[in-house]
């Protein structure tokens, strides 16, 4: 399991920068990140290098920021590695609320991130099928 | 069967209600110029003297007074008699300013007591009763006032103060509490909470509520009602005139009866000041008729509403007023109907959000645009956008229940709505009109 931080943004222009600089004047490493937007508002969700601090100086900047753990698997970057991974996932009924991915840092990898109902219940409904989630944000 | 706490004053004749109030009136003018000398020099001021105050129909010749007079006299200019006699001091919240100190002598708090009793007393109150007051203890007025009221009544009174929502409930149940005493808002959450522990409106042991010191609307009445299962009464009140109990309601639940044997009232236009006739909606402004410590003659409430000149069915036969709309001057129209800041602050803390919040309102192709800018709030985020939409709608269906037209809720980070020190910009109008 990983620490998602989840920020958010009002959307109109700066409001990434502003927020991505925070992390940048504290040292903080983007390791994956997605967005999802309505017309007014959007939510950054972030795996970072060190999710605690990220959390405490984001708020000290005024973000409204939460934390949430999510599923991360690595894949390799080849045709059908992500369509293997999921077939786990029917397998054992775990529903996908949202994903992104991220690209290791050897071209041959990819890991994949998934935000699910009952994080550990289904970590360990995949566990018991012999993948094994990462859980380490330096890892990506 | 209507009960009353003191019913020869309660529902005694208005040919000897006025008589009464007009011999309270004048020894409290006497009292006012005799011991206060920030108001004696408005009365010089205005050519009046003491003399010249006979009955309610002399009223309209003296000063009015107004929150920035308070201020003015911070802490303690309007002070009546010698600190000696004071036994207690209540305090506003000073959201909108400097706090204002109201002082109390014991007959100050008797009476303050009694009109709270007579609230209980409407709600169905008696000896048999377990009141739980749940209006925070302290400088606010809310608190301690309901609690003596709840002594005078002879109530077995719980003094639970606000917070702890948890351990409320538990008393609630464990103590069979019959009336809750808190602002509406509060009871409404109250209420939520109990319904989500498996509490129904027939295993709460209320019976009934009096619930004051903020706006709210009809719809949130009938909520309260069906899900604790009670009767929900309304109390009115002003630190500044002692606390809740000015003004109460009886079982008809239509107005609240003044308690004019202490408070007279009048309805005046907000613009020119000019008292307006029985029945018009206009700006209250009361004069306290007995008391020691801090009396007010003609203190400008800024609050809008009607005094409803028709008999009640209860028997009472002091005036009611209505439920206040809010506050003179910050009303807006748009698309027609009234809206008032505070209506929208009751429906943003019913719903978990800081009240900091700015109205915009426009005007395009000749229709009210109407805007609520909301800043975002860990308490309401999630990571998930369909959630956080679905927050979003629901306030957006409070603001059109409370309020009766639709506003474009938007959220907004934190921090990025102004917060002044003084009144904080509530409203920008941008219609050209």
């Amino acid at each position: 399991m990983l620490n998602q931080i989840s920020v958010f943004l009002e959307n109109k222009p700066g409001t990434l920068q502003g927020m991505t600089k925070v992390l940048a004047d504290h040292g903080i490493d983007i390791r994956a990140l997605s967005l999802a937007e309505t017309k007014d508002f959007g939510i950054a969700r972030l795996i970072v290098d060190d999710p605690f601090s990220a959390a405490g100086v984001l708020k000290d900047a005024d973000y409204v920021a939460s934390m949430t753990q999510v599923l991360a698997f690595e894949i390799p970057d080849t045709p059908g590695g992500l369509s293997k991974l999921l077939a786990y996932f029917s397998e054992t009924g775990v529903n996908v609320e949202y994903m992104y991915s991220s690209l290791g840092k050897d071209a041959t990898q990819a890991y994949m991130i998934f935000r699910v109902h009952h994080t550990e219940k289904s970590e360990g409904a995949l566990k018991a099928k012999g993948l094994k989630a990462v859980d380490d944000p330096s890892v990506l | 069967m209507e009960r009353y706490f003191q019913q020869d004053l309660e529902c005694m004749s208005r040919e000897k209600l006025v008589k009464l109030q007009n011999e309270k009136l004048v020894k409290q003018v006497w009292h006012v110029w005799s011991n206060v000398p920030y108001y004696k020099k408005k009365m010089e001021e205005a050519g009046v003297t003491p003399d010249d105050i006979k009955s309610s129909e002399d009223l309209k010749k003296l000063p009015f007074m107004s929150k920035d007079d308070l201020r003015n006299t911070y802490p303690d200019g309007l002070l009546a008699v010698p600190k000696k006699d004071v036994v207690r001091i209540h305090s506003t919240s000073g959201t909108t300013g400097k706090r204002v100190v109201g002082y109390y002598t014991q007959n100050d708090i008797d009476m303050w007591d009694e009109c709270c009793a007579r609230a209980i007393t409407a709600a169905g109150g008696t000896e048999e009763d377990v009141v739980q007051v749940s209006y925070g203890y302290g400088l606010f007025t809310g608190g301690l006032g309901l609690h003596g009221g709840s002594h005078k009544a002879g109530c077995m009174t719980i003094p639970m103060s606000s917070g702890s929502t948890d351990r409320q409930i538990m008393f609630i149940m464990d103590l069979k509490a019959s009336i809750l005493c808190c602002t509406p808002s509060y009871a409404a959450y109250l209420a939520e909470r109990m319904n989500e522990m498996g509490y129904g409106p027939d295993d709460i042991p209320l019976k009934a509520g009096i619930f004051g010191a903020e706006a709210w609307s009809e719809e949130m009445r009938r909520d309260i009602e069906k899900n604790l299962g009670i009767k929900a009464f309304d109390i009115y009140g002003l630190t500044e005139l002692s606390g809740p109990g000015v003004a109460y309601e009886c079982s008809a639940q239509e107005g609240m009866h003044i308690n004019e044997d202490h408070f007279l009232a009048e309805i005046v236009d907000p613009d020119t000041l000019e008292p307006l006739p029985p029945g018009s909606q206009g700006e209250l402004v009361f004069t306290s008729l007995d008391r020691e410590a801090f009396p007010l003659l003609r203190y400008r409430t800024k609050d809008i509403c009607r005094l409803i000149p028709e008999p009640c069915s209860c028997g009472r036969t002091h005036l009611r007023m209505e439920k206040p709309k809010g506050r003179s001057d910050d009303m807006l129209i748009i698309r027609g109907v009234n809206v008032f800041p505070s209506q929208i602050e009751t429906v943003l803390i019913n719903h978990g959000y800081a009240a900091n919040y700015q109205i915009i309102v426009d005007r395009v192709n000749n229709t009210d645009t109407f805007e609520v800018k909301v800043e975002m709030t860990p308490e309401i985020f999630t990571d998930n956008i369909g959630e956080v939409e679905a927050k979003q709608k629901e306030l957006t269906d409070g603001l059109k229940s409370m309020l009766g037209i639709k506003a474009k809720v938007t959220l907004v980070a934190p921090k990025t709505i102004a917060r002044s020190e003084g009144k904080a910009v509530r409203v920008i109008d941008n219609r050209k009109i």
